[in-house]
């Protein structure tokens, strides 16, 4: 089945927060952000800009009649700053007025005066300067220090990866309108309608009863509105509060870019030891993640670092510490991958760096050191249903590593102006939130008197298909045509408490609780015409739309049951509820069991470099991937796709800039370049690993929105391995992302030209 | 008082002429298919099809609606993705859904009309064509990998369109809405009057005004000269190339006569901006913007181009490498405007060559990029014009290192000794773009590449090693 928003996509019918009909009255919110990354507030004047014609109200932090405080994880972050402002762009006020013109001028018209304060970009200086958001945590296995002496080669460096900017092409935003008994209406495109409902209740010292969050659909998330959607929607509430007429906030592009976070930036240093038959014995490793100015969800992003800090490989003896680094950059936050694509490139770093220093192909290495069944994680995890080594042995049946290793040599070997570069890289992606009580989902169905079935789930539809896998679930367990089904919006008054949309999860979760409202439903419904057909229960069967007793078809329909039903007074509603078994995690001891299960692959990222002007070209990635048992090749293929692009471009051309006083430099999209059409590899081949799926996930089909972004890691070790055939004294840095300067850099070394 | 038509119907509108056209549609229109993404021209997702009868046809092209002042539509059929609906889906619309080219689905309406674009174009269509018709439309969900997918099929399916008949065959066919055939029509009868306003703020494709001077553009009355016939001609005379100032880079893609003087054209013109931004942005727009890394002036700067600046008092001719005199300092006072640009046809032994380098390599400001124009006979170069950007304040002519090879053989000796004049000329600094010394290490490198480029038998990386 194909997504099924497509028609009302290619039509330009599907209605974004944008779109939705503005209500007479309406007013426009612009937020009014500071111009420093540090400092003290020591005057506003927002006279003049209230003196503009047009200009409704200015709210200010004076204006939240409850707790100024949007944290989510810890209480550390105030909607508007008061006094203290800790990055550039953090929202002092919201300015409201007949339009939003009229109030981006009224913004010019604001006169502020800062005293600064010393400014922190760098998470190993904030560390040093004892700034930590919360304590360093620490994952160990084995016996880290009686493990190096068994070690025949230790090699030791730094790791770094930039930050990411999300990028969704729907900027952030939200519409907020007044009901009866000051009860507040949201319309946000956010991937948490209830983290946007309980902050806007907290912030109005309200009842979260009272506020209803409705989402239609995200025009792109990936994690970008899984926390910090909130503050405009709860800005947006905050003016109907106090205006009691409707506020929209849709954030301009370079609002949304100064103003909000991104993928963590990480710092990292590694140890590795290798026995003489190269296992890998030992590794120890220490992670800097910079946090930017408050905590949003790092401390759930620095968690997932840690839980894929060994990646794919069973190391006996491991110490992983992780320090989340306060400073003055916009909270960083959500990024599909969620931290783990940061600890995935340093133990990829530490592995090249080896095998350059060995003298051997680092996939032997690689392939030397995969995780198998019985094998235990860092975190006390024992690894079950691994599929590594049979998707390496595909891999290598399909795609012919060896084959491609020598014809890259051959190639090299015969051309000076453009070399050519490979890696693989394989992933092991933990499935389900690793705070365990986030495991839960719930979904409503109501089903029609005249047989048409609504359907509400507490996912969110942001263009990952999760919509359509719901339809395809209720469609299936109820045998009817997926035509009478439909999909509804998120609403929290129809499913309440919700987690967000994230962790790959939320097909697994809600589609879980979907299954088991639909179940209940069906047993109702053939008791029912078990009793009509006077056969017995388990004799009743509902194929097509269509009742049959013992196989044999009956005259009796879908429709006609369930009016029947009805008429007999059974509930043809029904409320699922999921929460994943097994699964917990004692954070005290930093052992557990927190994934459901993970999801495995391998990619194979071929390059050429063009070295007289340091560019690249991908040739191909060809892709072994564990889907389980897909429920949506379409679906499923094209988040492997769009993933994989996205690491991609993570590694390669999206150049986060800030300067040393936290000013955001990359804040355009003419300054910030995300892959276009031209930049991706021109052939893209997938190749499903035949499994029997697995029975956590849903309809055995695995889930796939994180894991293939990274694949992209590849990415950058196709081109190290490429810049080393051109100049074989390459000193790699492991410097994510790879930009076209860094390859020439590294290609010529630094001339001095003065 | 701006008069069009958009979509199947005429609209006339008394809003500023400066005005935004994607404000328009939106949010007088209530047209919310046209998508609000970035407001610079770099995403994509708020392109419409502008139609210009030319000839009693006409000529549709993809713009970004959100640099678009209003006044540019006037007179001309405008097409957001509900004007192309029908009952049922297009075949355009149809393989984005089959491929699943779309996800979050919010940068979709910006690929069927770009798509569509490339359905319309008179040429033969070819899978390169369909490509470069969304070079300017990005995704961040799918990858691109299905909408290649289904870019490959349009253009399969386009295989029998009748060349003659093209709009006739597109509507038989599905492709678009029968009202199409009635636009001409429609066009003719709208009023000719031309709008005219003189307040000193002259607007040419405004893909650069627009990003750096929004807020004052938005709610005024400008001077729109980018319909002024006047400015928009390639013309040869005496051996010589003269073009208006109005021109745009697809202009020059689309003129036989610059197609054959630089058979390369069209591989370095992608090079440059995207195809909605190409169709719009003027030759002296990028010129006047003076971008010391704007890539037409350094491609002209190349061909040693002079420029007609032109007033009420009447004209006078100057080299473009003269015109720059710092950054953002232009020779031209505030009445002025570039009317021509004229410069030497290339001849037999003349070679010319453009190279760019930017983070990503297409829709991209450069880091560094550079030209040059070379006369060579029997191994020696007569003649030598070499130009540079990112390495300066303003877009830079070599002069040094242009004298130097003037006269000399044609060795790698040679061309090292000039790279390093050459780099004792430019002064880069550090910025997003990249590092100063990253930016000289590059400049040597394109400098280089220009050889191995247009000497390929002689000179490979390991001659200037």
């Amino acid at each position: 089945m194909k997504n099924i928003d497509s028609k009302g996509h290619v039509t330009g019918k599907s209605i974004y927060l944008d779109d939705i009909s503005i209500i007479k009255g309406t007013r426009f919110g612009v937020v009014f952000d500071s111009p420093i990354a540090h400092g003290t507030i020591t005057s506003v004047d927002y006279s003049k800009a209230l003196a503009l014609p047009g200009v409704v109200t200015i709210l200010t932090h004076e204006d939240i009649p409850g707790g100024n405080q949007i944290g989510g994880i810890i209480p550390d972050e105030p909607l508007f700053a008061s006094t203290e402002v800790h990055f550039v762009g953090q929202p002092i006020a919201l300015i409201i007025a007949e339009s939003d013109q009229i109030a981006f001028k009224a913004r010019k018209r604001i006169e502020i005066e800062i005293s600064k304060k010393s400014v922190i970009v760098n998470p190993r200086e904030a560390k040093q300067n004892d700034q930590l958001i919360f304590p360093p945590r620490t994952f160990e296995l084995g016996d880290m220090k009686n493990s190096w002496k068994d070690c025949a080669h230790i090699f030791e460096g730094q790791a770094d990866s930039n930050g990411q900017e999300h990028l969704y092409i729907e900027t952030q935003g939200a519409y907020a309108i007044p009901m009866e008994n000051g009860h507040i209406r949201i319309s946000s495109s956010t991937q948490g309608p209830t983290s946007v409902q309980k902050t806007t209740a907290n912030i109005l010292g309200i009842g979260m009863n009272k506020i209803e969050v409705d989402v239609v659909r995200l025009g792109g998330g990936f994690g970008g509105k899984e926390d910090q959607a909130t503050p405009w929607a709860v800005m947006a509430a905050l003016g109907v509060f106090i205006l009691n007429s409707p506020v929209k906030v849709v954030l301009s592009r370079l609002d949304d870019m100064r103003m909000t976070g991104k993928r963590h930036p990480y710092s990292s240093d590694y140890k590795i030891g290798l026995s003489n038959d190269l296992k890998i014995m030992a590794y120890e490793t220490t992670f800097h993640q910079n946090a930017g100015a408050s905590a949003d969800l790092s401390p759930a992003v620095l968690e997932r670092t840690l839980f894929h800090g060994t990646n794919s490989y069973f190391i006996p003896n491991v110490k992983m510490t992780a320090y989340s680094c306060k400073t003055n950059l916009p909270p960083n936050t959500a990024f599909r991958g969620f931290g783990g694509p940061q600890g995935m490139f340093v133990i990829e770093s530490a592995l090249s760096h080896a095998a350059e220093e060995l003298g051997i192909s680092k996939h032997e290495l690689q392939k030397n050191n995969l995780l198998k069944n019985g094998d235990e994680f860092p975190y006390g995890q024992i690894a079950d249903g691994v599929e590594l080594n049979s998707i390496w042995q595909n891999m290598e049946s399909k795609f012919h590593i060896e084959t491609v290793e020598k014809e890259i040599q051959k190639f090299n070997s015969n051309h000076s102006n453009v070399k050519k570069g490979f890696s693989l890289m394989p992933i092991s992606f933990g499935i389900s939130f690793t705070k365990t009580p986030m495991n839960q989902a719930r979904a409503l169905v109501h089903i029609y008197t005249d047989g048409s079935v609504g359907v509400s789930t507490g996912a969110v539809e942001m263009g990952q298909g999760v919509n359509t896998k719901m339809l395809q679930i209720a469609a299936q367990t109820f045998s009817i045509d997926p035509k009478h089904i439909k999909l509804e919006s998120t609403n929290t008054t129809r499913v309440a408490n919700t987690s967000p949309s994230a962790a790959s999860a939320t097909a697994d979760l809600n589609g879980k609780a979907l299954e088991k409202a639909c179940n209940a439903l069906m047993k109702r419904l053939k008791s029912c015409a078990a009793n009509h057909l006077n056969v017995s229960l388990v004799d009743v069967t509902l194929k097509n739309g269509l009742i049959y007793t013992n196989g044999n078809k009956t005259d009796l329909t879908w429709d006609q049951l369930v009016t029947m039903a009805f008429l007999k007074r059974i509930c043809l509603t029904e409320n699922g509820h999921y929460a994943t078994p097994t699964i917990h995690f004692d954070m005290k001891k930093e052992k557990g069991h927190p994934f459901s299960y993970h999801v495995y692959g391998l990619a194979l990222t071929e390059v050429t470099l063009d070295c007289v002007r340091g560019t690249y070209d991908f040739d191909a990635v060809k892709i072994v991937h564990d889907f389980g048992k897909t429920m949506n090749p379409s679906v499923d293929f094209g988040q492997i796709e769009g993933g994989l692009i996205q690491g991609m471009g993570w590694m390669t051309m999206e150049d986060l800039r800030y300067n040393d006083q936290g000013q955001l430099l990359s804040n355009t999209l003419s300054t910030y370049k995300i892959p276009d059409i031209y930049s991706v590899p021109k052939d893209v081949i997938i190749e499903p690993l035949e499994t029997e799926g697995n029975e956590m996930a849903i309809l055995k089909s695995k889930a796939v929105g994180e894991p293939p972004l990274m694949y992209g890691i590849g990415a950058y070790f196709a081109i190290e391995n490429a810049v080393r055939a051109f100049n074989p004294n390459f000193n790699s840095t492991f410097d994510a992302p790879f930009t076209h300067e860094k390859v020439l850099m590294g290609l010529y070394g630094s001339i001095d030209f003065e | 008082m701006i008069e069009f038509i958009l979509n199947n119907k005429p609209v006339k509108t008394d809003l500023p002429n400066g005005s935004l056209l994607l404000d328009f549609v939106r949010y007088e229109q209530s047209l919310m298919g046209t998508k609000v993404g970035c407001r610079e021209g770099d995403c994509g997702a708020c392109t419409v099809l502008i139609g210009d009868l030319k000839n009693g046809q006409i000529d549709y092209k993809q713009v970004t609606s959100c640099l678009t002042p209003l006044g540019n539509a006037n007179g001309k059929h405008v097409v957001t993705i509900e004007g192309l609906n029908m009952e049922s889906l297009s075949p355009v619309q149809q393989f984005m859904v089959d491929e699943s080219g779309s996800q979050c689905g919010f940068c979709t309406s910006g690929f069927v009309v770009s798509l569509t674009q490339f359905c319309l174009a008179n040429a033969t269509p070819s899978y390169t064509d369909a490509i470069a018709s969304i070079d300017g439309n990005i995704c961040r969900c799918t990858g691109y990998k299905p909408i290649e997918r289904a870019a490959k099929h349009i253009t399969d399916s386009l295989s029998d369109k009748n060349h003659n008949e093209t709009l006739d065959w597109l509507i038989a066919e599905k492709f678009i809405p029968s009202y199409f055939n009635q636009i001409p029509d429609m066009l003719n009868a709208l009023p000719k009057e031309k709008s005219d306003f003189q307040n000193g703020m002259v607007v040419g494709g405004g893909t650069d005004l627009y990003v750096q001077r929004h807020d004052q553009l938005i709610d005024q009355n400008v001077d729109l000269i980018s319909n002024a016939t006047d400015l928009k001609f390639i013309e040869i005379e005496n051996g010589s190339c003269k073009i208006g100032a109005g021109t745009t880079a697809t202009n020059l893609m689309e003129s036989n006569i610059f197609m054959s003087a630089f058979p390369q054209l069209k591989s370095h013109l992608k090079l440059v901006a995207s195809s909605p931004i190409r169709n719009v942005a003027t030759i002296g727009g990028n010129f006047v913007n003076a971008s010391p890394i704007g890539d037409l002036t350094v491609f002209f700067l190349a061909l040693d181009s002079q420029i007609t600046l032109t007033q009420n008092k009447g004209n006078r001719i100057i080299y473009l490498k003269d015109f720059y005199k710092g950054y953002k300092d232009l020779d031209k006072s505030p009445d002025e405007i570039i009317s021509t640009i004229s410069f030497k046809l290339p001849t037999q032994d003349s070679y010319f060559n453009f190279e760019k380098v930017s983070k990503r390599i297409h829709l991209d400001i450069a880091s560094v990029n550079t030209a040059i124009q070379l006369s060579v006979a029997d191994n020696e170069i007569s003649k030598a014009h070499l130009s540079a950007g990112g390495v300066g304040p303003t877009p830079k002519y070599l002069g040094e290192t242009s004298a130097f090879l003037n006269g000399e053989k044609l060795s790698s000796q040679n061309i090292k000794s000039a790279n390093d004049l050459l780099q004792g000329e430019i002064s880069p600094i550090s910025d997003v773009r990249g590092s100063a010394n990253y930016k000289r290490l590059l400049l040597r490198q394109l400098f280089y590449a220009h050889f191995i480029t247009l000497f390929p038998d002689q000179f490979s990386l390991n001659s200037f090693k």
